[in-house]
């Protein structure tokens, strides 16, 4: 019953997503063609805002991209004539997917281990030294850690390459890069909550039981540690996401952040939309699936509409 | 005779009084650790929050005063020393166009730090009215309770925004700039101020101060002005430390891509962005002091964000 609820409330924010986009990008005064009007005759320009619909209603035009939606078309690149928006995320995805994917592996294995590790050395020198670390993470934003990473580990000690892509070596850097501030925010997330662990009962019966150190940190403290942590995967995707803007700026990568950066200078209105609405959809769906994994993952957390 | 002077407990030689200087010894007021360990604890986080303070008031007095110590402008422009390193005249050297690299960090800073403290804030008022009134009509009937679940539902819905996609888009329909960048920044920042408001409130109500007042007829909005806003301003005090960093991370993040501040005005983040294509030609100060200032302001205003929750939150003081 929760799971259907939540359901619709997330197909109800996908569309209140949708229409808010649709009627910000329409706010705007003149249409994509406005800046063309000098250099091209008034019946070409009547020709191509057809091609495009802008000659329709609002309320036509909003309809029709909403019928395209429903089948995935998410419309034609006013900019390139010969791409559409579907084929420049398909073409965008996969290299941004790895990277965050990558970056979001390292973040949560480097961010849980240091918080782990300040946690059991709680007030000790260990501690204060993941915690100066992770203070440093959150400070410092990737877009300044990105050109050091460049000057000094691409171009000064040549372990990687400066930027593009190609091969594996190609994403190391971005993902390091892009992973630094969840990692940061992973570690003190669970240092926290490490240590409201530590306290509990059920850590003082493992410790008495006799088993080692080891196995009561995984088995029973990293377990029980992790569950208010799941909670923060759905921001930590979002920061990946607008992360992958300047990274791919950064390093030349083409992924979708670049296409959708560049799609705002150019003004080319239906990729900013559709970019938009995709990043939403992996949000808004990434959000639903967390909701759903940290039920099934504790069982004290009640699958019912009530509650939270 | 005996019997009713004497009482046969206290005369009984197998019972004494207690002693009570033994009895307050067994309370344990701290963890078993060696009493310098926890002062060394104490001072460091102390003195990581006195660090970002101090850091803080540096950074402030600088980005007011910095650009006038110099006899350059931020924007004036000087063709005949572009790309200085830094020296005794350009203390953080000149940009390609010659400009101070001093006056702009600093003007820079200035910029960030306003729009830092305007959009952190509006968060602020729209964050509390917004999740008190929330918090405080929750339970309170049918009405009560159909307005927390609507306002509950508008936050949940801007929550699963990424925030930043929602500034670019507005910006690219507003005019580039300091005033938009605000607006901009106000208009999803709340969210977050107004979830923690809500459950402090939601939490507070409960207590039976609140409950007595009520009973005596106090006002609504006394109770929430008198009782309840005072009792949550620890928690949002601490929010709030941590808003600011985010305005001015946002800021320098949208104008590095090029969406917020625009030139001849100084932003760190134009001023990294610029740096960019320089950096491997050694003129290493273009990135470095814009740099420096952005992860400085964060650090400061996170070092000191995190003594202040240590010293609301009881808990954390382990």
């Amino acid at each position: 019953m929760y799971i259907v609820k939540r359901f619709f409330t997330m197909l109800l924010t996908l569309w209140i997503i949708v229409t808010l986009t649709f009627l910000i990008m329409h706010m705007i005064p003149g249409d994509p063609f406005s800046n063309d009007s000098k250099t091209i005759p008034e019946a070409v320009l009547q020709n191509m805002r057809a091609r495009y619909h802008l000659d329709e209603p609002l309320a036509v035009q909003y309809a029709l991209y909403l019928k395209n939606l429903l089948v995935l078309d998410l419309g034609p690149s006013i900019q390139s004539k010969t791409t559409d928006v579907n084929t420049l995320i398909a073409r965008g995805f996969p290299p941004s997917a790895l990277l965050g994917i990558q970056s979001i592996v390292i973040a949560l294995i480097a961010g849980i281990a240091l918080g782990t590790v300040a946690a059991l050395f709680h007030k000790r020198p260990l501690d204060y030294i993941s915690m100066f670390i992770a203070i440093i993470g959150i400070s410092v934003p990737s877009f300044i850690l990105a050109p050091l990473l460049i000057k000094y580990a691409a171009v000064q000690w040549r372990l990687f390459p400066v930027a593009s892509w190609g091969t594996w070596q190609h994403t190391i850097l971005p993902s390091l890069a892009l992973s630094v501030t969840p990692l940061a925010v992973i570690a003190r997330f669970m240092r926290t909550s490490m240590l409201d662990v530590l306290q509990q009962e059920y850590i003082r019966t493992a410790e008495a039981k006799g088993l080692s150190t080891w196995s009561v940190v995984i088995r029973h403290g990293m377990r029980n540690a992790l569950i208010p942590v799941l909670s923060f995967i759905g921001p930590l995707f979002a920061s990946v996401i607008t992360g992958t803007f300047v990274i791919e700026k950064i390093f030349a990568i083409p992924g979708i952040g670049k296409y959708f950066v560049d799609s705002i200078f150019n003004r080319d209105y239906p990729v900013i939309m559709g970019t938009t609405i995709f990043y939403s959809v992996i949000l808004v769906v990434t959000l639903f699936l967390i909701d759903l994994s940290y039920r099934i993952v504790d069982p004290r957390i009640k699958l019912s509409s009530k509650g939270d | 005779m005996k019997a009713t002077t004497t009482d046969p407990i206290t005369s009984d030689p197998r019972f004494t009084p207690a002693d009570r200087s033994r009895l307050s010894a067994n309370r344990i007021a701290s963890p078993g650790l060696p009493l310098w360990k926890q002062r060394t604890y104490s001072i460091f986080r102390h003195r990581l929050s006195l660090l970002g303070l101090l850091l803080l008031v540096v950074i402030i007095a600088l980005a007011l005063v910095g650009p006038l110590l110099v006899p350059y402008s931020p924007s004036s422009q000087s063709l005949l020393k572009t790309n200085l390193p830094p020296s005794a005249d350009h203390w953080f050297g000149t940009d390609d166009l010659g400009r101070d690299m001093w006056a702009r960090t600093w003007s820079g800073a200035r910029i960030s730090l306003l729009i830092g403290f305007t959009a952190a804030a509006i968060d602020l008022v729209l964050g509390v009215l917004i999740g008190g009134i929330a918090g405080y009509c929750a339970g309170k009937g049918r009405t009560g309770d159909r307005i927390d679940s609507l306002l509950m539902r508008i936050i949940e819905i801007l929550y699963s925004i990424p925030y930043l996609l929602v500034i670019i888009l507005l910006l690219v329909v507003m005019k580039p700039g300091l005033l938009t960048m605000i607006i901009a920044l106000s208009i999803t920042g709340w969210v977050g101020m107004a979830r923690v408001v809500r459950g402090q409130i939601l939490q507070l109500k409960q207590q039976e101060y609140v409950l007595a007042a009520q009973k005596l007829g106090t006002s609504h909005a006394k109770i929430i002005f008198r009782h309840l806003l005072p009792n949550a301003a620890g928690i949002i005090i601490v929010n709030l430390t941590f808003t600011i960093p985010s305005a001015i991370f946002s800021e320098s993040f949208l104008s590095f891509l090029g969406l917020g501040i625009q030139s001849p005005i100084a932003s760190l983040g134009t001023m990294a962005n610029d740096s960019l294509g320089v950096i491997l030609s050694g003129q290493w100060w273009r990135l470095f002091f814009p740099g420096l200032m952005i992860s400085l302001t964060m650090f400061a205003f996170n070092a000191f964000g995190d003594g202040l929750q240590d010293a609301f939150d009881p808990r954390s003081n382990r």
